[in-house]
């Protein structure tokens, strides 16, 4: 059994168990912080940097930073908040989102964020990339305009579909969610059923069947915030 | 300077109507009305954006080209999705909720725009002073009226609400059905103020009718003029806003064609294009673009249907048709009658379907065999919308063409601001207020919607220029 550390979030003290990453042991103790890029069955990765906290004063990402006796950690505070705020923002204005016609709305957890951080409209300029879709599969698309880099997918269709259909591709900027086959999603041995899909946490991977069915009110998060379930554990005990 | 006495009189942009237009007068040396345009100056580009987008995100994102109507693009534009997914019967429910969601439309739209466009320039007069000829000026005099325009523009909206899951941009029709049914709680709320509806949809027809009957000498002639009329109808000539089959009559009633299937709307209609309006001139084929214009919307509908399915409506229609003798009615002003018995009709037909359990029902979705090019036509508020879409085999819109209302009604609209200027700005030394406010005022009977017609939107203050031929201004109001 590992070891049991003790250490604080805002000014509360928590317990969690050796090994464990701050996002970890906070959920644990029914504390929420943000994150995209991370996914509990997923191995830590720290690319969308949501997550960020500052530890003993420094900002650190929260998915990837194992804790330590007696470390401060601090996330409910307004410093915090604007540092995610911005990060935030900067996926918003990075993409193409057009929430009012995208199917994952109320169900995205990139928009799900945004309305937790009562952000209305980003204040950073939109870069208006050019990206490609790709339909060319049967019953799964790529719209690259809505993907934020996180690498859900490129992890899960590794380490959970056991098939490393995707990857990334190009640098800065110009980076792009590609496919490990000559170019296209129907070359490649992706399944309907792959995780690596519904892992999504926006709109940039979708399944073409089932689109829009669910209708306004019964989304995902049309009635609470995102991490609401985590933070029902916490009160609940 | 220039000496000459050719004028040109601008009206931009037009006040009291959905989007942004303008309007030019051009006179001879005798201030005789050469020509009158209505101009559309805004840029149309949704035909464009769907394009590779997945087909079954249009309904949703050709929706967001208006606010005031936009249930009948989502409608059309589904529709023609379920004849890309083979759904060529939909369930009860599904076509049921769509129906209802379509004459909450219908009842808001024309709500609007009597209770608050028009309103003015029938209770207050046309040449009342505009401080007052404005919807505050009727709150003022007519309390009663204008809080029932608003009531019911709040009904249509709920009742949009309860089948699309929003009051402006819902996502109700998917292709192949609908995402949900009505709750008994939501038929519940919504039966509870139907009757009230009613009420006042009767109301209104009575001052529309009463409006068009004591005053048919004066607007008998106004900004009116022969036309042809088109409309879908269903296949035993009932009005059908949602669904049926394209008709077209003649000024005296004659059928010039009738029952032609949506997917045959090219063999019959085609469009013009005229380098100063952004805007295109839809016509019927068989009689060219010289006199093949035609009338959409209402008054349109009136005339080209056989009957109504719906008693109150059907009562109105038959007094509306005898004031004509039976003929096509084409008296401009006429159009706001028409308006408010197809409000009457909507009010019924909410009802009927209220009490309608197929809207409970659970069976809301069907597919079949996948097609790759569609044509949807409904009847919207103002007039006959026609969606045409083409889609590959991967998914994506390869071609759209949207043939909207107020694109039907831009030559009548043309021709009534011709009449309008012939009649009354001929001759005259100046632009006085009255004189434009008749321009608007005829171009407002068609309820036109700008910026559905071009797909953007603007801002809408009033300037009005005058020009001598060579394009010196010579005259210049701004109001607004």
């Amino acid at each position: 059994m590992s070891e049991t550390i003790t250490f604080t979030i805002d000014g509360v003290k928590v317990q969690g168990a050796g090994g464990q990453t701050i996002l970890q042991a906070a959920q644990d103790a029914g504390v929420y912080i943000p994150r995209l890029c991370a996914k509990e069955e997923l191995s830590p990765f720290g690319s969308c940097r949501v997550c960020t906290v500052l530890v003993d004063g420094r900002p650190q990402t929260a998915c990837t930073y194992p804790i330590a006796e007696d470390m401060i950690v601090e996330s409910d505070s307004e410093q915090v908040a604007a540092i995610r705020r911005d990060i935030i923002d900067m996926l918003f204005v990075e993409g193409n989102h057009y929430c009012m016609f995208c199917e994952t709305s109320g169900d995205c957890e990139l928009q799900a964020l945004a309305y937790r951080f009562g952000i209305t409209a980003p204040k950073f300029p939109y870069m208006f990339p050019k990206r490609e879709i790709d339909m060319s599969h049967p019953e799964i698309f790529i719209d690259r305009d809505r993907c934020i880099l996180c690498a859900r997918c490129v992890r899960a269709s590794r380490d959970l579909d056991e098939k490393a259909v995707f990857q990334f591709v190009g640098r800065g900027p110009d980076k792009r969610i590609a496919v490990n086959a000559e170019s296209r999603l129907v070359d490649t041995n992706i399944d309907v059923t792959d995780e690596a899909i519904s892992i999504c946490p926006v709109g940039a991977l979708i399944r073409k069947k089932g689109s829009y069915a669910v209708p306004y009110g019964q989304r995902k998060y049309d009635h609470e915030p995102i991490g609401s379930d985590i933070e029902k554990a916490r009160k609940a005990e | 300077m220039s000496t000459t006495d050719t004028k040109r009189i601008v009206i931009e942009p037009v006040t009291r109507v959905e989007g942004h237009g303008k309007v030019t007068i051009l006179l001879d040396e005798q201030k005789q009305v050469t020509e009158a345009r209505f101009h559309i100056v805004e840029f149309r580009g949704f035909e464009r954006f769907v394009q590779g987008r997945p087909f079954w995100e249009v309904p949703v994102i050709i929706q967001r080209l208006c606010g005031i109507c936009p249930v009948s693009h989502h409608l059309c534009a589904a529709k023609a999705m379920d004849i890309i997914v083979g759904a060529d019967k939909l369930t009860p429910t599904a076509e049921k909720m769509r129906r209802l969601m379509h004459y909450g439309q219908t009842l808001q739209s024309h709500a609007l725009h009597f209770f608050h466009l028009v309103s003015p320039d029938l209770l207050l007069g046309f040449d009342a002073d505009p401080k007052i000829r404005n919807v505050i000026g009727v709150i003022e005099k007519f309390p009663d009226l204008a809080v029932q325009g608003v009531m019911m523009r709040k009904y249509g909206q709920e009742v949009i609400k309860a089948t699309s899951g929003k009051k402006i941009h819902g996502t109700g029709a998917i292709p192949g059905g609908i995402n949900k049914n009505l709750s008994i709680e939501e038929r519940d709320a919504l039966l509870a103020d139907i009757d009230q509806q009613m009420e006042w949809a009767r109301g209104a027809l009575k001052v529309a009718r009463d409006y068009t009957v004591e005053n048919l000498d004066k607007i008998a002639s106004f900004g009116s003029f022969d036309s042809n009329h088109l409309s879908i109808v269903r296949q035993d000539g009932c009005l059908d806003l949602y669904d049926g089959n394209l008709r077209a009559i003649d000024a005296e009633g004659n059928s010039i064609f009738d029952q032609v299937a949506p997917k045959d709307y090219l063999n019959v209609i085609a469009e013009e294009v005229r380098n100063w309006s952004y805007m295109k001139f839809p016509f019927i084929k068989e009689i060219g673009p010289e006199n093949g214009w035609y009338r959409v919307g209402p008054l349109a509908r009136i005339n080209t249907c056989d009957f109504i399915d719906t008693p109150e409506a059907e009562a109105a229609r038959k007094e509306f048709m005898a004031v004509t003798d039976g003929k096509p009615n084409n008296i401009t002003m006429a159009y706001h009658w028409a308006r408010m018995i197809e409000t009457l009709h909507s009010a019924e037909k909410i009802q009927e379907l209220l009490n309608d359990p197929d809207l409970q029902g659970e069976d809301l979705l069907v597919t079949g065999e996948r097609r790759d090019e569609a044509v949807a036509i409904v009847e919207a508020p103002r007039g006959t919308l026609f969606h045409h879409y083409k889609v590959n085999d991967q998914d994506q819109i390869v071609m759209a063409n949207l043939i909207v209302s107020t694109t039907s009604n831009n030559e009548p609209m043309n021709r009534a601001v011709r009449k309008v200027a012939q009649d009354h700005i001929a001759g005259a030394a100046e632009i006085t207020e009255g004189l434009l406010n008749r321009v608007e005022v005829a171009i407002r009977a068609y309820d036109p919607c700008l910026s559905c017609a071009t797909h953007a939107l603007g801002q809408m203050p009033l300037i009005v220029e005058l020009y001598d031929a060579d394009g010196g201004l010579i005259d210049k109001k701004v109001k607004g």
